[in-house]
């Protein structure tokens, strides 16, 4: 054993987020279900609707967020589960780091490999259920405010269902609740664009939601987690 | 008064205190319906289905109350590591979730003479209907782990991180019902209430809680026993009947 100087909060906050996003790539599958998700549940609409382009037009907000929403929900085992089954968790909560910042850092992490990609081909998706280009910002933009807080507050239930048998149903019941303020003011927004009103409460809200869910969802997280594995 | 947080003390004062709950919500239900049901005249707008009220206005209230009060048992659960307060906590959930259901059937049936119809997207009805789902999430949570320890303190966590969300879901969805569209089914008018109404509103109200106080009691009751089944007090208990 060697007495090696802990590395200092910054170091271990880009070291996991680096080990986070090495791993997740080295099993790239992980990374595009979430995403293919998307696409197969966007497409499913028009095909239960009717391929009317007014119709579609009126739905597209609504359902390119549930649709977000529920792929967002399916990568959230990935979050902690790998971790607490090979013990990288248990290093992590002795870590001498306060556990806040490191959840929030995979959390980050956990991010960048499902919101972030979701918000980049979401305009895609939008061509296809024939939202108008003048909506294609809002719709970018709202995700991009609302994405992230799904991945904190659904690290909540993530943290919480660890380890549990039915961890995936069960995390959808604790979590889908918990979402709905984000899908309200995401899609009002998208619809508000599309519409021509005036979206920036929408905006300004689902912000007030991001400040909110970062400065309070990885301490619920963290002590969550101690929980899960007391 | 601290003496009544050592488990054995406090079941055997719950064991005292529950009879008397019962008759005086026997007493206070007999009561209020009596009011609700024969003295209380019908209203000049909603008739008869104005009676409706005094089950649904008071177990919306409960089912916020027995909300708060939860959230209040986990934060001590959590902060101070006290085991009755987690106990409070997995007795509060099933009540708490029937109030809501209560609320909800009863705003229904309330809703098709007076609006039309069995559910509209009312900001309440929704806020209610999610508060349901949190409720059932945290009776979920706490069934899937066996450990109580760790299943108290997992629905601590998840009934304060809801009591954070429930303002912000009642304001959104108030302001999404504005922002979608004016308002469609305008409440009706509120007038003062007249006290040949609000007499059995009150004494409703005062029915569920005590009638709420008492079942709590109870399933905190065989809720310690199952938890402090290896103690010789219980064995005791349960020797005794």
């Amino acid at each position: 054993m060697t007495d090696a100087p802990s590395p200092s909060l910054p170091a271990a906050v880009l070291c996991l987020i680096r080990r986070d996003l090495t791993v997740a790539l080295r099993r790239s599958a992980d990374v595009l279900t979430p995403l293919i998700f998307f696409a197969i549940v966007t497409s499913l609409f028009p095909l239960a609707v009717g391929p009317e382009p007014a119709l579609l037009r009126a739905l597209a907000p609504g359902v390119l967020w549930v649709a977000a929403l529920l792929a967002a929900m399916l990568s959230l085992n990935r979050l902690f589960s790998n971790d607490h089954a090979d013990g990288t968790l248990e290093q992590l909560l002795l870590a001498p780091h306060p556990l806040t910042v490191l959840v929030l850092a995979k959390t980050l992490a956990h991010w960048l490999l499902t919101g972030l990609p979701l918000v980049l081909i979401s305009p895609l998706l939008a061509l296809q259920l024939q939202l108008p280009t003048a909506a294609m910002g809002a719709l970018a933009l709202s995700l991009l405010l609302g994405t992230p807080v799904l991945s904190l507050v659904g690290g909540i239930g993530a943290a919480l269902t660890l380890g549990l048998r039915g961890g995936g149903v069960l995390v959808s019941l604790l979590v889908l609740p918990l979402y709905t303020p984000v899908l309200i003011f995401g899609a009002g927004a998208v619809s508000g664009a599309v519409t021509g009103l005036d979206t920036e409460a929408h905006f300004s809200l689902l912000g007030a939601f991001l400040v909110l869910a970062l400065s309070f969802a990885p301490w619920a997280a963290a002590s969550a987690l101690r929980v899960s594995l007391d | 008064m601290f003496k009544y947080a050592a488990p054995k003390n406090f079941y055997d004062l719950a064991g005292r205190l529950t009879p008397w709950g019962a008759a005086l919500t026997a007493a206070l239900l007999l009561a209020g319906l009596y009011l609700g049901l024969f003295v209380a005249p019908p209203d000049y707008q909603q008739g008869e289905s104005v009676r409706i009220m005094f089950v649904h206005v008071p177990s919306a209230w409960m089912s916020m109350f027995v909300y708060v009060l939860m959230a209040g048992a986990g934060a001590v659960a959590l902060i101070w590591n006290i085991k009755l307060a987690e106990v409070l906590v997995r007795a509060c959930a099933p009540i708490g979730a029937s109030f809501t259901l209560l609320a909800l059937v009863t705003g229904s049936l309330w809703g098709k003479p007076m609006w039309g119809a069995w559910w509209v997207w009312d900001a309440r009805l929704t806020s209610e209907l999610i508060l349901l789902f949190l409720y059932i999430g945290i009776m979920a949570l706490q069934a899937s782990i066996d450990d109580p320890r760790r299943a108290a303190r997992a629905a601590a966590i998840l009934v304060l991180v809801g009591v954070v969300n429930i303002p912000v879901i009642h304001f959104s969805v108030e302001w999404w019902n504005t922002l979608h569209q004016p308002a469609s089914v305008s409440r009706i008018g509120r007038p003062a209430i007249h006290p040949s109404i609000l007499a059995p509103l009150l004494v409703m109200t005062a029915a569920f809680k005590v009638y709420f106080l008492t079942v709590v009691l109870m399933r905190m009751r065989t809720e310690l026993l199952e938890r402090e089944k290896h103690t010789a007090w219980v064995e005791e208990e349960v020797g005794r009947t």
